[in-house]
């Protein structure tokens, strides 16, 4: 499904700022695994997200996903098939827009039958409305308000429903709940586990809190300087207490506030 | 003191003068680029207009206008987006690059006259009576503006008003944002071409300098428009746009009733811009802006 292999990409190299963001990073997923990524700050695990979606080309190394080599391809082509969501609900939709020109927007990733100058039309809105209305927040009747006036949980399910309006081969969730409060995060992270059940979506996780690392997923990578220094499946993973992860940090080197307090 | 003459023709520039505001609307407010091109790509338009009008074609030079000021538009865009330039100095390049062009245009001359030119107002003279010059103006900026609201509701439209609104989310939407910019800088470079072919033919002469400034004039014309319509969706914007020209034309008209010498048309201009592009911001002291994508989070 995705493949990458050994990919390296050094930031401003030759630079007293250079920085080696990934080192001979290898990673393969197969269809409809649920992979749950953590590491502290600096470890790569955006910079690998970036890496996949395109926003740079990597110094070395192949990315394929479902045999196609996108090693090269730019960021809005792979983007159709490559769902992304980030921590900011700012990123993912556009506030001056309405939530139905948004998801018209999000649906053009699969129209490509549409003409450019076609519109909104009423089926469309129909199925916009009909799949609003599963996110439960009550978005569905409120389809002509600008995305602006959503609060931040809200537009996080919104794009969370955008990014996979069009089913992706992909999807890449970039810590998408921790500028939320508590309560709306667990909304928002109980939506993701459903919409990425139903449509068996292969999915790459990043998180900081350690509990859902383990209970999300069928499996959990740790990253550190631009590596993946440990992996965990099947029996080794579902016998991991949050205690056993922990050290297996500290064993690693890791060491970080956040991913222990998450832990509590 | 002020006839029915001064506000006949205070209409008839404010439809002319409003195709740049719907320009500028389209790549100042929906893009979120101050396109400098637009002094020059008006220039072009008079030019190529009072060309094609002295060679025969009044009804064909609106057209050609256009398509040359699309062009401009282009340049601008594959500066920005193909050698990264930044959006601003992209279209003062292409502004400065254009000044030759539109010598060349013109002949190589600094002006145009057409007093003895069948133009797109002479045309129709004999069927419209004292409205020549109004109907003409007010039906081009009207279809124009028709036009603009009804292509920002397609699958093209929308992808070009996300590139403004965030940029994030169009790239991880499959739209190519280099494409929609481009896209959007012709057509609104297309929009102040015409509103130059327009206004070349409307007063018989085209000249170098006729474009020096339009960029703040119409923006003028814009802010004014929002603000006697501060709310609303694309079409009432557009309908604000359009109004935001007639009163500017009205003001300078007053200013120049009031026996200000010509010369100070300028100076006048750019203290109504200033008041114009301030009055939001005065505001704003009173009221919490509303431009901006963080509200409600």
């Amino acid at each position: 499904m995705l493949k990458i292999t050994n990919i390296s990409k050094t930031f401003n190299p030759g630079t007293v700022n250079e920085k080696a963001a990934l080192t001979n990073l290898s990673l393969h997923l197969e269809k409809g695994d649920f992979v749950t990524i953590l590491g502290s700050n600096g470890a790569g695990k955006s910079t690998l997200f970036n890496a996949i979606a395109g926003s740079f080309t990597v110094d070395s190394g192949t990315i394929r996903l479902d045999g196609q080599n996108i090693t090269n391809m730019p960021d809005y082509k792979r983007s159709k098939v490559i769902g992304r969501m980030f921590q900011d609900p700012l990123k993912g939709t556009a506030p001056n827009m309405t939530i139905e020109e948004n998801l018209a927007l999000a649906y053009m990733r699969a129209s490509s039958r549409h003409s450019p100058f076609s519109i909104i039309t009423k089926s469309d809105r129909a199925d916009f409305r009909e799949r609003l209305a599963q996110l439960g927040l009550g978005l569905e009747d409120r389809m002509s308000n600008p995305v602006g006036l959503l609060s931040g949980g809200q537009r996080q399910a919104l794009t969370l429903l955008m990014a996979t309006l069009v089913t992706p081969k992909l999807l890449l969730l970039d810590e998408h709940t921790a500028a939320l409060d508590p309560a709306t995060a667990e909304k928002v992270l109980e939506l993701t586990k459903k919409i990425v059940a139903e449509n068996n979506i292969t999915c790459l996780m990043i998180t900081h809190n350690v509990s859902s690392a383990l209970q999300l997923g069928n499996r959990t990578i740790m990253m550190k300087d631009g590596r993946i220094v440990l992996e965990l499946d099947g029996e080794t993973r579902q016998n991991m207490t949050t205690d056993d992860l922990l050290h297996a940090f500290h064993n690693q080197g890791v060491d970080n506030d956040r991913i222990l307090f998450s832990a509590e | 003191m002020i006839s029915t003459a001064v506000i006949m023709s205070a209409l008839e520039l404010g439809f002319v003068y409003a195709l740049v505001a719907l320009a500028l609307f389209l790549s100042f407010r929906i893009l979120n680029i101050a396109d400098m091109t637009t002094d020059g790509t008006f220039t072009l338009g008079c030019a190529v207009s009072a060309t094609m009008a002295v060679a025969g074609h009044p009804l064909l030079a609106l057209p050609a206008a256009m398509l040359a000021g699309a062009a401009a538009g282009a340049v601008t865009a594959a500066l920005q987006t193909k050698f990264r330039i930044p959006s601003i100095l992209a279209g003062i390049i292409t502004n400065t690059g254009l000044y030759t062009v539109n010598l060349a245009v013109m002949g190589f001359s600094s002006n145009v006259n057409m007093m003895k030119t069948d133009t797109l107002f002479t045309l129709v003279k004999p069927y419209l009576g004292v409205g020549y010059k109004l109907i003409p103006s007010l039906v081009i900026t009207v279809i124009c503006g028709v036009l603009l609201v009804l292509f920002l509701k397609t699958r093209l439209g929308l992808s070009i008003r996300a590139t403004g609104d965030n940029p994030d989310m169009v790239r991880a939407s499959s739209i190519n944002t280099a494409f929609t910019v481009t896209v959007g800088l012709c057509l609104s470079n297309a929009l102040t071409a015409l509103s130059g072919a327009v206004l070349a033919q409307y007063q018989k002469t085209a000249d170098i300098n006729l474009g020096t400034g339009m960029v703040i004039i119409g923006l003028a014309s814009l802010i004014i428009g929002e603000t006697l319509l501060p709310r609303g969706k694309t079409g009432l914007k557009v309908l604000g746009a359009i109004l935001g020209s007639i009163l500017y034309r009205f003001i300078i008209a007053i200013a120049l009733r009031l026996d200000l010498p010509s010369e100070c048309l300028k100076l006048i201009s750019a203290v109504i811009v200033a008041l114009a592009i301030g009055l939001p911001a005065i505001q704003g002291s009173f009221k919490p802006a509303t431009k901006g994508g963080n509200d409600g989070c």
